[in-house]
């Protein structure tokens, strides 16, 4: 498997963002996870370079035999510049964790692996050797649990995983061990947010062993209205009782969400179509927006759309946005070097604008 | 508001809860709720956090004071563990096994794997894997060492290995 500059590679990692998949006015994406670690080598925290140099190589010698990865995509993340690093973490691809902590400098030895053809790949040497990841589009646990379980149990039967008769797969922080599975679903709640009814939500799945995070997950700030909900433990269940589960409640959230809707359009039409309104036009027509700004804009023309009160963009679109009006894209697309703040507002705006008037029917058509 | 259980007091806690798809919320008063067991701080906790502190009070308390580790394989000791929440390596797993016992039940409510089962590889593809990353590892320490003879040798037996696992 040969190293490739993901740059070269049209929108990579980014196939979620077409809007294909089940609820997806509600919910934008899943992901998951699975952590797993080699026998034989100290956890990540404790690997020393010639540790992480071994375990890189050993993984990378079975990619070649390991479908779908084969012939996947192979990148370098600690060769790779910092903006580069950066996009990758804006496309939600990688984790903090494996580009460096303040995107600086990258742990060594530390990779990305992406499939070609499928939204399935791996992280190596992030907190733990390897994490295998699959982003999809929408709404579907048992699709994306799917793509990464095969991926498993091809890798898992090559390499020497660390696993415990009872604790099952050992990993190097004891929340994730056992199954070492996390499953997240982002999804956009502005008619539970409207109608005051989120804190109850989100009380009652952190009940129910759920837990929320914001849009860069652990620890981020919700923005946007938009709401990563995802399975607080991994061990004491098997991973298809843990996907079930959460198929079952956030299903349940994305129905209470499209009541909260129903009830917002009947009971306060005006009120809903000036917010959608407003938040189109400040987008088609700012000359300067900040990221949160942008987001609680594009939460309400997304709010809009699902709702049938304007009739364009598609929500590829507002997807496309969500992720290319970040600061290391628009750096990126300049092509100049490091923006300032007030800057990459404006050049945020620009950007919107056209890709707004680009989404736009031209007249006549 | 007052409370559903007493109907005295204002409640404050307001908990809802998902059963059989069906979503209710009970509205309690803080002495009501401390009665059945809930504490409205209580969710805001990191669990990590609570279980870390708990396992440092535990070896404290504990009469006979059996301070397990350092883990003889990464040396992580506890000292370690508590403060970064991260062990160093499996084999830490069987060292801190019964404090982590503990540690796992509550945070998942469980101390057993109910997952896939894992079946390691074939045992000679991975004593194969061993041996390469054992070869590997001196490799790098030959190289460091700037002993090119000894790190060729190495090569060489690194490749013929290569060349076994890929016929």
């Amino acid at each position: 498997m040969m190293p490739l500059d993901f740059r070269s590679v049209p929108d990579f990692g980014l196939a979620w963002l077409d809007a294909s998949g089940p609820d997806c006015d509600i919910a934008l994406s899943t992901r998951v996870r699975i952590a797993r670690n080699l026998q034989g080598y100290p956890f990540s925290v404790r690997a020393k370079p010639a540790d992480r140099e071994a375990i890189l190589s050993t993984v990378q010698d079975v990619l070649d035999r390991t479908p779908p990865v084969a012939n996947g995509i192979f990148v370098n993340i600690d060769r790779l510049d910092s903006r580069g690093r950066l996009l990758l973490l804006e496309r939600h691809l990688v984790s903090r964790e494996l580009v460096g902590q303040d995107g600086s400098e990258a742990p060594s030895s530390s990779a990305l692996v992406a499939s070609s053809d499928q939204p399935v790949g791996l992280m190596i040497n992030e907190e733990d050797h390897l994490r295998l990841q699959s982003l999809t589009s929408g709404f579907s646990p048992r699709q994306t649990w799917g793509l990464v379980d095969s991926l498993d149990e091809e890798l898992g039967s090559q390499l020497p995983y660390a696993f415990h008769h009872e604790f099952g797969h050992l990993t190097s922080c004891p929340t994730n061990c056992g199954t070492g599975l996390r499953a997240s679903v982002l999804i956009h709640l502005p008619g539970l947010v409207l109608t005051k009814e989120i804190n109850k939500v989100l009380q009652g799945i952190s009940q129910v062993g759920l837990t929320f995070r914001g849009l860069y997950g652990e620890g981020s700030e919700v923005v946007g209205n938009l709401f990563q909900i995802s399975n607080q433990t991994t061990l004491g269940k098997s991973e298809e009782d843990l996907i079930d589960h959460l198929q079952k409640i956030v299903g349940q959230v994305v129905e209470y969400e499209r009541q909260a809707r129903a009830v917002l359009v009947r009971d306060a039409t005006n009120v809903i179509e000036d917010k959608v309104w407003r938040a189109f036009g400040l987008l088609r027509h700012a000359r300067s927006l900040g990221f949160d700004e942008l987001m609680n804009l594009l939460s309400g023309v997304r709010l809009g759309l699902s709702l049938k009160l304007i009739a364009g963009p598609r929500v590829y679109v507002l997807n496309r946005i969500m992720i290319f009006a970040q600061n290391a894209h628009l750096e990126e697309a300049g092509g100049a070097g490091t923006l300032s703040g007030p800057e990459l507002d404006i050049q945020r705006a620009i950007y919107v604008r056209s890709a707004l008037a680009e989404a736009e029917p031209s007249p006549g058509s | 508001m007052l409370c559903d259980n007493c109907a005295q007091n204002e409640a404050e806690v307001h908990l809802t809860q998902i059963v059989d798809n069906e979503m209710t919320t009970v509205h309690l008063c803080p002495s009501c709720a401390a009665e059945k067991g809930l504490d409205a701080g209580s969710a805001k906790n990191l669990p990590l956090s609570d279980f870390l502190a708990q396992m440092g009070q535990a070896a404290v308390t504990e009469e006979e004071r059996v301070v397990a580790g350092p883990c003889t394989y990464c040396h992580t000791t506890v000292d370690d563990f508590r403060r970064s929440g991260r062990l160093g390596c499996p084999h830490c797993y069987s060292v801190y096994e019964s404090q982590l016992r503990a540690i796992l039940r509550r945070i998942h409510g469980s101390t057993y794997h109910l997952g896939k089962v894992y079946v390691p590889p074939a045992s000679e593809a991975a004593d194969r894997a061993a041996r390469l990353a054992g070869l590997r590892r001196k490799l790098q320490q030959a190289v460091e060492a700037e002993d090119f003879e000894r790190a060729a040798m190495i090569r060489d037996q690194i490749r013929e290995l290569e060349a076994a696992i890929d016929a």
